[in-house]
């Protein structure tokens, strides 16, 4: 082994003496590892400097995704002394932390998710909004962490981070695993992208002429348009949408989602709705036109017609209060022959366990399961062989990630064969 | 005719440090998940230049990487299985293996000239310099 020369100065991209400082190591070896990720990213991506950042989500958490090479690298970090500069959430796990036994899965598996979990809390991942936490979910929007209007985060996790920019109005760009711990540890990450307000702009116009009558079918035109988009940013005029209106933010959620899993879309605008939207013009001046007319093939395109469901799953992103409050109105009374689970954030199962709602859903034959999301979980082992959803991008990972068969409809559809078994 | 010249190249540093061996290089992208095996260093990807090499202590050379994000941690677990490569090279760095080679201290620099090193040569990495002496078929050391 030849010995270090002097740090080399990432000398394309201005840093702040403090960041320079921490570069060169003066912070420890933990702060400048996680400085050499995000300088280099930062310079990749072409940044010309950094933006300090409000809060991070961190992706990368799933056993099954990292494996025993994710965990020991996460386990040398921590070990490091490493410890979050800004408040940090943490994307779902595979299971429900505490509640994984009655799902199914296998205690050694479970072991090492929970170790995945620790080393985040060493590093003080938490609850955003002063609880303890860790709660691994996909929507930290909805336990606390909350960026404002025009501030800079550094989320991971596409759904959330196409959620922070349209809903929110805040400016992230995806970030990887790795990249989004790093940003975590030193408050900062590279000022490109959609941190910029020339790249916010809309370069497909989206006309609606389809009537949207439920979250899932905001989760079909999601699908839709995100295989139009690819890279480009959605200008949706024509949705039957007001701003606080009852489940507005529920079907941004839905469509966001499935647009962030169907095309590379971080951000996008409803007219009269997003805040961006709201504040001027945001059609850039080139852009593409495009119709929506029928969502039918939204839904089709996500179904394997010939598979029956073993599984109903709800809460893809993670189900709000509202969303459960549907489902236990669905439910409640009724039997249900197919095994019912709803993922969601463990604060928002608490809520809901407070409200009678998780008790009605219980009575059924339905579980809540805090932490967990199915799209990243061993679903085949845990003997699911089909999975009905009535979100776009649940079935997308179904298929692509957890290699099931799926079946995309809507909330009402679901529970039907829930409830009939598919006979 | 001349002695074979040594050939100096600058980069951009994406992981700083300082390494040397053999080039070994690669004209398709790269990916380390399921792409390169973390317990031989071997490449296994099927129908890959390079599949069948292995890229422990080479200074590998490739234009870029691909595939899946996990393949940061498998370059983390080929270092620390004493597997790693000397040093990597690109033509155009993305940021899979760029943090995997910051994670796991391998040397990295980019925006370079590839087509100017050949497997067999000699590559001394120093921060943003890289020093290329080709291997002559009666290379004596220089």
């Amino acid at each position: 082994m030849l010995p270090n020369p002097k740090p080399e100065i990432q000398n394309r991209i201005r840093l702040t003496a403090e960041e320079g400082a921490w570069l060169a190591g003066e912070a420890g070896p933990a702060i400048r590892r996680a400085m050499e990720i995000v300088a280099a990213l930062a310079q990749i991506y072409g940044a010309e400097r950094l933006t300090p950042v409000a809060s991070v989500q961190i992706s990368g958490v799933s056993y099954r995704n990292i494996g025993a090479a994710g965990l020991a690298f996460l386990r040398k970090w921590a070990d490091e002394g490493a410890s979050v500069r800004v408040p940090t959430t943490l994307n779902p796990a595979a299971m429900d932390l505490e509640a994984w036994a009655e799902q199914g899965f296998d205690p050694t598996f479970a072991t090492q998710q929970q170790a995945v979990i620790a080393a985040f809390a060493r590093m003080g991942v938490g609850g955003a909004g002063g609880e303890s936490g860790p709660f691994p979910t996909c929507t930290p929007y909805l336990v606390g962490n909350v960026p404002r209007l025009g501030e800079s985060v550094a989320w991971a996790e596409s759904s959330a981070v196409a959620y922070a920019n349209s809903v929110l109005g805040a400016r992230t760009n995806r970030e990887g695993g790795p990249g989004a711990i790093a940003a975590a540890l030193v408050g900062r990450t590279g000022a490109y992208g959609l941190h910029l307000a020339e790249n916010r702009r809309a370069t497909l116009h989206v006309r609606v002429r389809v009537a949207l009558r439920t979250i899932s079918d905001y989760s079909a035109l999601g699908a839709l348009v995100g295989q139009r988009a690819g890279s480009r940013i959605p200008y949706f005029e024509g949705l039957p949408l007001e701003r606080g209106a009852p489940l507005w933010e529920e079907n941004l959620k839905a469509l966001g989602a499935a647009l962030a899993a169907t095309g590379a879309v971080g951000v996008f605008h409803v007219a009269g709705v997003t805040p961006e939207a709201l504040a001027g013009p945001v059609l850039a001046p080139a852009h593409e036109t495009t119709t929506v007319a029928d969502l039918a093939p939204g839904y089709a395109a996500l179904t394997d017609a010939a598979a029956r469901p073993a599984l109903i799953w709800i809460g893809c992103p993670h189900a709000s209060l509202a969303e459960i409050a549907l489902v236990a109105e669905l439910v409640r009374g009724k039997r249900l022959r197919l095994p019912l689970w709803i993922t969601c954030a463990r604060p928002v199962k608490a809520a809901a366990v407070a409200q009678g709602l998780a008790g009605d859903i219980a009575a059924a034959g339905g579980r809540l399961y805090a932490d967990a999301c199915l799209a990243i979980a061993p679903v085949r082992d845990l003997g699911f062989a089909a999975v009905m959803t009535p979100s776009a991008k649940g079935a997308c990972y179904l298929r692509n990630l957890a290699g099931v068969s799926a079946r995309f409809g809507t909330l009402e559809e679901c529970i039907h064969m829930a409830v009939t078994g598919g006979e | 005719m001349k002695l074979a010249t040594q050939l100096h190249l600058e980069g951009r540093v994406i992981k700083a440090g300082r390494a040397e061996g053999e080039a070994l290089v690669s004209p398709a992208p790269m990916g380390f998940l399921g792409g390169v095996d973390a317990e031989t260093g071997i490449v296994t990807e099927k129908g890959h230049p390079l599949e069948g090499q292995c890229v422990t202590g080479k200074v590998l050379v490739f234009p870029t990487g691909k595939g899946s994000t996990v393949g940061s941690y498998v370059l983390y677990q080929l270092a620390a299985n004493g597997l790693a490569p000397a040093a990597i090279l690109n033509a155009e760095s993305e940021p899979i293996v760029a943090v995997g080679a910051i994670i796991s201290d391998i040397p990295m620099v980019d925006q370079l000239p590839l087509e100017r090193i050949h497997t067999g040569d000699f590559v001394l990495v120093e921060g943003a310099r890289v020093t290329v002496r080709p291997r002559l078929p009666a290379d004596s050391q220089g």
